[in-house]
């Protein structure tokens, strides 16, 4: 085992981890918050809006996240030089950076898959308390935010740290597309130094420790929570 | 817009120009690593699930730790090290023997390290479906005076395939999935091959969606192949609501 390069690529590998969370953080937000609609309207919408979020669902629960990342960074990245004048608009830099289309295909991932989750819990949530809710007179955006949305969270709540450990191991994919988070920071290493393993296992314990601490810490929330069972 | 090296209806074809027969063998490649890892994977999990049942505590600890590491570390990093390390192993291993050093088989490798993966998910799937086969049914059948081979083949095994199923279903779509990652170490799988035509015909989109919807494919038709083996092996049982 050589561990000498460690001490020289400390500040690579923090940096590496705070681009890891902030993949991870901002998929998890974002792809939450558009997990809402697409469980709902699943749920209770109209045809025309019932049918595409399924689809949705489907084509990401279906196909791999690498071919998804890579659709999005590749395929759709490569229509962006062809729009005349855009290299030197101030979009250009964003446009260019492979961070951007992994948070954007992160979040899609995490809300196609939540989204399925979200649809089973708003189905979870028991009939008479909606129909109590709408019989005191609430409109249905009231009795979605007070009543069926929180009941459905805390429905999902159990689920939402295996959700998101899988979120986590899902981020080491970002490399493939020049992000320097942890994995890209040990695939620098390796081309640096030659060495293979220790750098490899070196996130792998970084990646275990995360999902140690996610783990704790929604076990923590749901005990914040208090649910009659 | 596009700078494509040949018109697509080229591109889209078998033959030497077209990539449609290499996406073709890719999609074979892929569902063979796939099927041969799930095979491997699932007879990893049997034993790992008798182990952490009736095993010793010694065994248990074993099992335990391997459960554990291997669904905390993300698969790619897990790939990546077992590939490497095994690959490299083995030379090693050999070399101290006298032997020559050997070109590890590519499809060999893959199906190997998905499948200790998919092992460690799939004792865990396996072991919740055999606690959940009622005790009375296990000890009727020790009853009968049936051998420990016996009470599994005939009693624990077909009871406990209905709670298995599910959760075996979705380890075979993540493993389809899964094999995509070993586009990072180069194969000949969907994903890499995918990865090729885009980068030599310069339609980056068209081949990326080509391959999404041909990794659908396999999601959707495995989909209806699970939910008729539920029903098959859940004959004779109650219906539930």
């Amino acid at each position: 085992m050589n561990w000498e390069w460690l001490p020289h690529y400390i500040p690579l590998l923090i940096h590496g981890l705070y681009l890891t969370l902030v993949l991870l953080v901002s998929s998890v937000v974002i792809g939450g918050i558009l997990a809402v609609p697409i469980g709902l309207v699943q749920v209770t919408g109209p045809w025309y809006l019932k049918l595409p979020a399924k689809a949705f669902c489907s084509f990401i629960r279906g196909t791999p996240l690498l071919i998804q990342l890579w659709l999005i960074y590749y395929g759709i990245g490569s229509l962006f030089p062809g729009i005349p004048g855009i290299r030197t608009s101030f979009l250009w830099p964003i446009l260019r950076e492979g961070f951007y289309y992994a948070v954007l295909a992160f979040s899609l991932s995490f809300a196609g898959y939540e989204g399925e989750v979200m649809r089973g819990a708003f189905l979870g949530v028991p009939r008479g308390e909606l129909e109590a809710a709408r019989a005191i007179g609430m409109s249905p955006w009231k009795v979605l935010m007070r009543v069926w949305l929180p009941r459905a969270v805390r429905l999902v709540l159990p689920t939402l740290a295996g959700e998101i450990v899988g979120q986590l191991k899902s981020t080491p994919l970002a490399f493939t597309v020049t992000v320097m988070d942890l994995m890209g920071a040990r695939a620098k290493i390796s081309s640096d130094t030659y060495i293979m393993y220790e750098p490899l296992i070196f996130i792998a314990i970084i990646y275990m420790i995360l999902t140690f601490f996610i783990t704790r810490a929604f076990n923590y929330l749901e005990r914040l929570v208090p649910q009659r069972r | 817009m596009f700078l494509a090296a040949a018109p697509l209806s080229e591109l889209l074809s078998f033959g030497d120009k077209g990539y449609l027969d290499e996406l073709m063998w890719g999609a074979f490649a892929t569902l063979q690593i796939s099927f041969l890892g799930y095979a491997f994977g699932c007879l990893l999990g049997l034993f790992g699930a008798i182990g952490k049942l009736s095993g010793s505590s010694f065994t248990k600890n074993i099992l335990g730790g391997y459960t554990t590491l291997f669904r905390a570390i993300p698969e790619l990093v897990l790939i990546m090290l077992i590939y490497y390390a095994g690959t490299n192993g083995l030379n090693q291993l050999l070399m101290s023997l006298g032997f020559e050093p050997i070109q590890i088989n590519q499809l060999l490798a893959a199906v190997f390290v998905l499948g200790f993966v998919q092992g460690a998910y799939s004792t865990e799937v396996l072991r919740a479906a055999i606690l959940a086969v009622p005790i009375g049914q296990v000890e009727a059948a020790k009853a009968y005076g049936m051998s420990s081979y016996q009470q599994f083949r005939r009693v624990v095994l077909p009871a406990m395939l209905p709670y298995a199923i599910p959760g075996l279903a979705n380890l075979w779509l993540n493993i389809t999935k899964d094999s995509a990652l070993i586009a990072v170490i180069g194969s000949s799988e969907l994903a890499n091959v995918t990865r090729i035509a885009a980068g030599g015909s310069k339609l980056y989109l068209v081949f990326y969606l080509l391959a999404a919807l041909i990794y659908l494919v396999i999601s959707m038709v495995s989909d209806q192949f699970f939910a008729w083996l539920e029903r098959r092996v859940r004959r004779g049982q109650p219906k539930l609501a």
